[in-house]
């Protein structure tokens, strides 16, 4: 026989204002099941709660509806409470009567009369409700790291250095991510390199940090605590436990050529090559594309070719053979780390984006990326850090620079601001100007988004200091003229065409998140949005974490972002993953959905539209272990709550804890008077 | 092939030459133009300077009278033609109020059926014809192809090709034989309409295009517009500075027709200003083409 | 089965709103926090998704006195459980042709996504649903609507 104690709270005028309080628990004292109801002034307060405890002591409640705010305020405030007094906290259920009812209603009449169809509502629903136990699951205390650049660097440190072990998976043959390709950062131009390197030794040396170089995910399978990964570790052709790192291979490689993906396409670097001086691990790859063996071999040439690596390696480390390999690791909770692209002005574009066609396509010469420039301001780059034009190796007289390259700019598909470009774009003249002292640095704007620490500060010294000419202005066309480029934009604040010779062009272009990003948010099942931005669970509140339970985000693969938010954000994840870590079961709400096995007769529709893959197949057996039927089975530590697989059932064998039919219908029925 | 034809006024005045190659290219190439029977002015600047809904109906009423006609598709050789048709079948497919009203303004049923196909269009998809039916190939004619403002701008009305830095033009002059060079001011504004009511901006415009032609090496500069052509043609002696060479302004049917081996007579070349008998001439004897 | 379109001045429709926890349930808590007045009429009932949503409930509560139902989720792409949104819509496709069929006017159910900011959002839909139904008059279609759970038994046929 249900026992339901009715608290109706007044919330000071809140509630009392609009909703006679006093007459809704009148009202509901005689509803069918109810043996309490009373109103009180602030039910959330200590004598609040205390009327709830006592209640139920003394009345043998075998409910509880308090009628007030949204249970989005207060529900886990008075499950407390009701825990307290020694009633299952799920037998605790709020009718929202502020929120929905007197905060939204000026007719008293009208609004208590809501209010009491609200609180009968409830009533019937918590008849049916059922005690349930928080669910506990194992937790591996090791976490994935996908990503070795800034902010998977720091996320693999803070985490290895709070006691957890952590797996670096890293795509190319180095970390280091972009941070390493830049000369220096803004506002303190710290030379990048320098800050960044002692960070990927210490990751390398770390006793907690195993790390995969040159290596993806290929699949991660399992849920929050409990996640199984395979990476691929890719061929290298170079067995890392006998090379030294003496770098003997890449003197004597006869591909001297190639594009260099570190040098962002300026410089050129051999087929064996370690990407830059200062990578970790210092281990070579072969481009098996370009390496003249491997090409030949492709052919179907059967003389074997070159191999002058092999010949000069001491160790006898280079492997030809060598296969790609898989591995596979244990561990309770993901962070992505994956970082940015830069947007190419080019013709040849994914689907959703433009290119400039404005620009040339990307066919002008001396036409560079923000990227590009490091390179050349790099004293590691291709110039030896001297700024000079690739087409004729001259310095260029003066440099236009373009903001706002993609971004901003919704016909080309990106309406998004990129944040860091208007701050190296500063950067970038004054680089320019201390390397060239009579050069002419003209920058096209739209806006000055300087909101950082010191950074509207870095942006007046580079026009009051150094000299760059900042016109308000878009560039409309530009084309090369003999050996220049002509530059045709607008300055808004003169209300003025401009044209300006230019001897070289850099552009501020978009960030994108990395190719296959959405490939990888596939295998992880966390949500991206159209430009394959990871999906943060809430914007303001929880910035660092997916709506996938275990899965943690960092850095420049959530949305555009600097150095030190990167570094902020990585540390957040770490934070968060090692509150996770800090307890040796995890707990979990039990509003989980549950099978039931005697009906269910296994056709699996839930499992087709579960969006966690949390239903699993369960053999039935009889005593002589002879197959009678496989259902479904629901893993309460994978599944969210949200019941889609009741609704799709044909059976109604799956129940959503909390929200099982019998409840709702209940709640129906009350709203026409049909109780019982 | 059948083909809707709008000549527009200026193909029976000023830009006769690009009718009668136009006609000529189209006998050879097994294409016949069927013209719009009792077609009227499309409106041109005047029309959309003067009153929105009045410019769409000038231009609709053509293609009204081209669907009572059985046409699914209607050729407008001038190029500001062709925008203006376009653009009354772009407002009529995106503006509910401007597709309601038009068919009381015109007196006529209108369903917005056919499709405004422009000249380098057409010959775009009749290159390999063109080249298979080359009897006197240009012979590697260096020729700028100039494309003016209203071919392929703006680009959710013209629909046609990219509009910055769009191909068609030169792949029609590739079929024919000549070599397309390379240069910057092809789709540069020639000064349109403002050749009588501000010429000295046409006369500074063009002597831009005809200075960057030259330095890019070109024989000749290739265009698709009567506007183009005249601006580029008949002002040409204006823009003279220094003695340069007088560059000749063919349209792009006059170019294909000499590929084809018609007359020049028959292409009409002849109304042109700039003579283009010295370059024809030097084409022949030095030796190039086959008889 | 022809309904009574009535004006009626007297007559206040009662609506039942099935709303997700997430999006839309939020979002009223927010017309609620901004003190954005409307309808009196709309009823809502909890549930963690509109994926959870069962046709039937919605003929259940049209049986049992409602003149009106909304069904409320979260826009498409931003369900917090990825999907359940989509099955929702999907289902009601072919749920909405069901409803015609068995008599009743399409007018009386509406569909909206509105999202947890969208406060004034939900006070429009509410304000809509509610003027909508009001003028298509009671629901009167079925006749057990409104009869008391044991009093169904002994409805004549």
């Amino acid at each position: 026989m249900a026992r339901i104690g009715v608290f109706v709270c007044h919330c000071g005028e809140n509630i009392g204002r609009t909703v006679d309080c006093t007459k809704v628990a009148e009202a509901l004292k005689n509803h069918p099941g109810v043996v309490e109801s009373v109103d009180y002034k602030y039910m959330c307060s200590d004598p609040g709660q205390a009327l709830i405890k006592q209640s139920i002591a003394e009345k043998n409640l075998t409910g509880v509806v308090v009628a007030a705010c949204s249970p989005h305020m207060h529900e886990k405030t008075f499950r407390r409470a009701a825990f307290g007094g020694g009633l299952n906290p799920f037998l605790c259920e709020m009718a929202n009567v502020r929120e929905h009812c007197s905060w939204i209603h000026e007719d008293k009449e009208k609004a208590t009369e809501k209010a009491i169809a609200i609180g009968r509502t409830i009533v019937e629903k918590v008849k049916r409700n059922v005690p349930l136990e928080t669910i506990r699951i194992p937790v591996t205390k090791r976490a994935l790291v996908i990503g070795g650049g800034i902010a998977g660097i720091q996320a693999a440190l803070d985490l290895a250095d709070g006691g957890a072990e952590v797996i670096l998976v890293e795509k190319e043959p180095s970390i280091g991510g972009h941070m390493s390709q830049l000369s220096e950062t803004f506002p303190t131009l710290d030379c990048s390199q320098c800050i960044l390197t002692p960070r990927m030794v210490e990751v390398y040396q770390h006793p907690n940090i195993k790390l995969y170089s040159y290596s993806e995910l290929e699949s991660l399978e399992g849920y929050i605590g409990n996640f199984k990964a395979t990476i691929r570790k890719k061929a290298r052709s170079v067995n890392e436990e006998l090379c030294n790192g003496c770098g003997a291979c890449t003197q004597v490689c006869i591909q001297k050529k190639i594009p260099s993906e570190f040098d962002a396409g300026l410089g050129k670097r051999t087929a064996i090559y370690v990407p830059f001086p200062q990578a970790v691990p210092n281990i070579p790859v072969i481009d098996r594309k370009n390496c003249a063996r491997f090409k030949a071999k492709a052919k179907g040439i059967l003389k074997e070719a070159c191999g002058k690596c092999a010949e000069a390696c001491l160790k006898g480390a280079v492997d030809f053979d060598q296969e790609d390999r898989f591995v596979t690791e244990e561990v309770g909770a993901v962070v992505v780390a994956t970082g940015y692209q830069l947007y190419t002005i080019g013709k040849d574009q994914p689907e959703g984006l433009q290119g400039y066609g404005e620009y040339g396509y990307g066919t002008i010469p001396d036409v560079i990326d923000g990227l590009q420039f490091e390179r050349l301001a790099s004293a590691s780059g291709p110039t030896g850090g001297q700024i000079l034009r690739p087409s004729d190796g001259k310095p260029p007289k003066t440099i236009v620079f373009l903001q706002c390259i993609g971004s901003r700019d919704p016909q080309k598909g990106i309406e998004y601001c990129s944040k860091i470009c208007c701050m190296y774009v500063a950067k970038h003249t004054m680089l320019y100007k201390h390397k060239v002292h009579g050069g002419k640095a003209v920058v096209f704007y739209m806006d000055i988004r300087a909101a950082g620490k010191g950074y509207e500060e870095f942006s007046r010294r580079a026009i009051e200091e150094d000299g760059a000419i900042y016109i308000r202005g878009r560039v409309s066309r530009m084309y090369r003229d003999g050996q220049t480029i002509k530059v045709q934009g607008f300055d808004t604040l003169a209300g003025e065409p401009v044209e300006i010779d230019a001897d070289m062009v850099v552009l501020a272009t978009a960030m994108r998140p990395q190719p296959g990003i959405e490939t990888l948010a596939q295998k992880l099942s966390v949500s991206y949005d159209r430009h394959g931005f990871i999906n943060e669970a809430h914007p303001k509140l929880r910035p660092v974490e997916t709506n996938t339970a275990g899965i943690f985000v960092a850095g420049a693969c959530q949305s555009p972002r600097d150095i030190p938010d990167a570094v902020a954000m990585a540390s957040a994840t770490a934070a968060k993953v090692l509150g996770l870590f800090s307890k040796d079961q995890l707990e979990r709400e039990p509003t989980v959905a549950k099978v039931n096995q005697d009906l269910c007769a296994g056709c699996f529709s839930c499992e087709h539209v579960c969006p966690y893959g949390a239903v699993e197949h369960k053999e039935i057996r009889d005593r002589k272990g002879v197959l009678l039927k496989i259902v479904a089975e629901v893993n309460g530590g994978v599944c969210q709550g949200c019941g889609t697989c009741q609704a799709t059932c044909p059976s109604k064998s799956v129940e959503l804890q909390g929200f099982t039919d019998e409840q709702i219908y209940s709640e129906i029925n009350a709203l026409a008077g049909c109780v019982e | 092939m059948k083909i809707g034809y709008y000549p527009g006024c200026s193909l029976h005045g000023t830009a006769r030459e690009l009718d009668e190659s136009l006609r000529a290219v189209s006998a050879a190439l097994g294409v016949h133009l069927q013209e719009v029977e009792d077609w009227s002015c499309c409106g041109a600047t005047s029309g959309h300077a003067t009153d929105h809904l009045l410019s769409v109906a000038l231009a609709a009423r053509n293609l009204a009278l081209a669907e009572a006609q059985g046409m699914d598709q209607v050729l407008a050789p001038c190029a500001a033609c062709f925008s203006r048709l376009a653009s009354a079948r772009h407002e009529a497919r995106n503006d509910a109020e401007i597709r309601e009203k038009l068919p009381e303004l015109l007196g006529l049923p209108f369903t917005n059926t056919v499709a405004v196909r422009n000249l380098v269009d057409l010959l775009r998809g009749l290159a390999p014809e063109i080249k298979a039916k080359a009897t006197k190939p240009l012979q590697g004619m260096k020729v700028a192809c100039y494309y003016g403002c209203l071919l392929v701008r703006p680009p959710e009305v013209a629909d046609f090709d990219d509009p910055e830095q769009p191909t068609s033009m030169e792949e029609v002059v590739k079929a024919a034989g000549g070599t397309p060079v390379t240069w910057n001011h092809r789709m540069d504004c020639c000064g349109g309409a403002f050749s009588l009511s501000r010429t000295g901006s046409v006369i500074r415009l063009g002597r831009a295009i005809l200075d960057d032609a030259r330095t890019a090496g070109a024989d000749a500069i290739a265009v698709a517009c009567p506007m183009c052509h005249s601006n580029l043609d008949f002002r040409q002696s204006a823009m003279a500075l220094r003695g340069e060479a007088p560059m000749p302004i063919f349209f792009l049917t006059e170019l294909v027709g000499l590929a084809l081996g018609l007359e020049p007579k028959a292409l009409g070349i002849r109304r042109h200003f700039v003579s283009a008998a010295p370059l024809l001439e030097r084409q022949c004897a030095a030796g190039k083409g086959v008889s | 089965m022809q309904e009574k379109s009535k004006s009626d001045g007297a007559f206040e429709p009662k609506l039942t709103a099935f709303v997700c926890n997430w999006c839309t349930y939020t979002g009223a808590d927010l017309a609620g926090t901004s003190r954005l007045q409307m309808a009196t009429n709309v009823r809502i009932i909890r549930l963690p998704c509109t994926g959870r949503i069962d046709p039937l409930f919605i003929l259940k509560a049209f049986e049992r006195g409602a003149d009106g139902v909304i069904v409320s989720g979260c826009h498409p792409a931003d369900c917090h459980y990825t999907s359940g949104n989509y099955h929702a819509r999907r289902r009601f496709a072919v749920f909405n042709d069901l409803m015609e069929f068995v008599g009743i006017d399409p007018g009386r159910l509406t569909f909206s996504w509105v999202s947890a900011s969208e406060g004034a959002k939900w006070r429009d839909v509410v304000n809509e649903a509610t003027s909508k139904v009001k003028a298509l008059g009671p629901f009167t279609t079925y006749p057990n609507a409104g009869l008391a759970l044991g009093e169904v038994a002994h409805a004549s046929a």
